[in-house]
């Protein structure tokens, strides 16, 4: 065992409880048969990356590279998509997967141009944006893994305390609403749940991949239990698992894309227990 | 109009063209079958072909590109397919597991197997190379980038086929239970459409890079579908309506600021999806029948 300093330990620590909580909120939006709107808004989070590091650069905030400016951007456009692919459900005659796939190329598509600008800036540190897309496990500072962390405890508490109002949402949406509970208030509590877990892994596994840690594990977890609660901790255990695992690979092999690694363990795990398990869904 | 006009805009401008018109067509079908994630997924898995096909044959030719582009499409297809019908996963997290660790494959196989040996990168990958075409037009006709030629087979390719399989496509969109009374076989018309999706998104993807191509199969037909009820205007219209997206898309990347005053262009990648959400909020709002101003008087 290769001996591990306190900043790697945050990391890995960071890793673990980013995957938990993936696999935590994943299960509700799989269950919700929602899974790709967490697509689009993931690749929607570019533009606000762009535009926030475009604001950190201007107030002179560490070259531009200031992760709660930039964690705010993404929030803040990946909000935008979300409603805006509400808004084309409700209001259009545009199918979901139509809605779905429109804002997520557009919103990309704006972020692609705003980098385009990005990379003209000098004394700016381009460099550190690459990392949002495919995640980097190195060169985080420790500022934002107590960032990462903090996120991390407030979006599980948050979950946590919305339980009850989750589970009847999926499972009974007709008995959620004679109980006087508000099952689009829920939603888009779900939405901003997953929003939150998004920006809180953009760092670490980057926005192509956050997708497959918030869909793989509730998945895989499917497949093996039918009960809700057993499903939840298995899921968590799993996204857990796999975001360790790949952290610590990618920390001791060089070159090897954090999110990359920690989708290929999560894909390690699904596909034989697709195969073994497959009438149990 | 200047040489670096011929030699560099007007290159990128027609490729830009084509690749509009080769994934707008498909697209429509796409739209209408409600599978439009299908071309982001297949965009996504193109990577992993590309970096399988380096390693195994040590060749960057475009051919050796194509075939292993073409046929990690087929195999998502074809996963994404066993997972929905033989694993009942629902189909959005069928294509999202498929997707994504296809492509996380191809990143480590680019990053460790690969390496900085070749210009395959994941950047390239994403964003596109259209502002990297050349051709020495003015002086000679010569050197024709390939994009252009294996672009225009494709599209020719592809209008002949939706020339010929219209009424069948059709009713497979629409009508699955009819079609299959009349003897239709939906899943082998279902299968023909898919390779030409997969087709126009590996010859796009070289060209113009992924989160253009699903812009490009998406956003026109998803306008047009604002304007029209029947196939044939549907079909035309996205066409139009893409072409359209790239010219001024492009236009506006790469001349535009100049004109501004500013010293760099923009990505013509980026700013074309930009411009193809623009049409498409402006149809949402604006459209005569199914427009969302329409609809509120």
């Amino acid at each position: 065992m290769v001996s591990i300093g306190y900043n790697s330990l945050l990391v890995l620590c960071g890793a673990l409880v980013l995957g938990a909580l993936c696999g935590l909120v994943g299960s509700f939006i799989y269950l919700r048969k929602n899974t790709l709107i967490s697509d689009a808004t993931s690749h929607a989070t570019l533009p606000g990356i762009g535009i926030g590091f475009l604001v950190a650069f201007a107030l002179g905030w560490e070259q531009g590279r200031h992760l709660p400016t930039l964690l705010a951007g993404a929030a803040l456009t990946g909000a935008l998509a979300a409603f805006t692919i509400g808004w084309m459900q409700r209001n259009t005659r545009l199918n979901n997967d139509v809605a779905v796939g429109a804002v997520l190329s557009v919103f990309y598509g704006a972020g692609i141009v705003l980098l385009s600008i990005i990379q003209r800036l000098e004394n700016a540190s381009q460099a550190a944006l690459d990392s949002f897309l495919l995640g980097q496990i190195a060169g985080i500072s420790i500022g934002d893994i107590y960032l990462i962390l903090i996120l991390c405890a407030v979006t599980i508490i948050c979950t946590l305390l919305l339980l009850k109002e989750l589970t009847l949402l999926c499972f009974d949406e007709e008995f959620a609403h004679t109980t006087g509970m508000s099952v689009s208030k829920v939603d888009i509590a779900l939405i901003c749940l997953m929003l939150g877990v998004v920006c809180v892994g953009l760092r670490m596994v980057g926005l192509i991949l956050i997708l497959a840690l918030l869909i793989i594990p509730p998945v895989t977890a499917r497949l093996w239990t039918d009960k809700l609660s057993n499903m939840l901790w298995l899921s968590s255990a799993i996204g857990g698992l796999c975001a360790l695992t790949g952290a610590y690979l990618s920390a001791s092999i060089e070159h090897l894309p954090a999110g990359a690694a920690i989708v290929l363990c999560a894909a390690a795990l699904f596909f034989p227990s697709a195969l073994f398990r497959r009438h149990a869904a | 109009m200047s040489d670096i006009f011929w030699s560099i805009d007007f290159p990128a401008l027609l490729i830009a063209m084509l690749a509009a018109l080769a994934c707008s067509l498909p697209g429509s079908f796409l739209v209408l079958r409600r599978e439009s994630m299908m071309a982001d997924a297949l965009s996504h898995v193109v990577l992993p072909g590309l970096a399988l096909a380096f390693i195994l044959t040590g060749s960057l030719g475009s051919g050796v590109m194509f075939i292993g582009a073409l046929l990690a499409c087929l195999v998502a297809t074809l996963l994404i397919k066993v997972l929905r019908e033989y694993a009942g996963i629902e189909s959005g997290a069928a294509m999202g597991i498929v997707f994504t660790s296809l492509f996380a494959l191809g990143l480590v196989l680019l990053e460790k197997g690969v390496g900085s040996r070749v210009h395959l990168d994941a950047h390239h990958a994403l964003y596109g190379g259209l502002e990297l075409s050349y051709w020495p037009l003015p002086h000679t006709w010569n050197n024709i980038p390939h994009a252009i030629i294996s672009l225009s087979i494709l599209n020719v390719l592809s209008i002949a086929f939706i020339w010929l399989c219209l009424k069948e496509l059709t009713l497979a969109s629409f009508d699955s239970v009819y079609a299959q009374t009349i003897g239709l076989r939906r899943s082998l018309i279902s299968a023909a459409l898919m390779i030409l999706v997969a087709l126009s998104a590996v010859a796009c993807f070289e060209a113009v890079g992924s989160v253009l191509v699903i812009a490009l199969f998406i956003c026109p037909a998803a306008s047009a579908r604002m304007f029209c009820d029947r196939v044939h205007t549907q079909l035309i219209l996205s066409a139009v309506l893409a072409v359209f997206m790239a010219v001024i898309g492009y236009v506006a990347a790469a001349f535009v600021p100049a004109l501004l005053g500013f010293e760099h262009s923009l990505s013509a990648a980026g700013m074309i999806a930009l411009v193809g959400g623009i049409i498409l909020g402006t149809s949402i709002l604006c459209a005569p029948v199914y427009g969302v101003l329409q609809k509120r008087k």
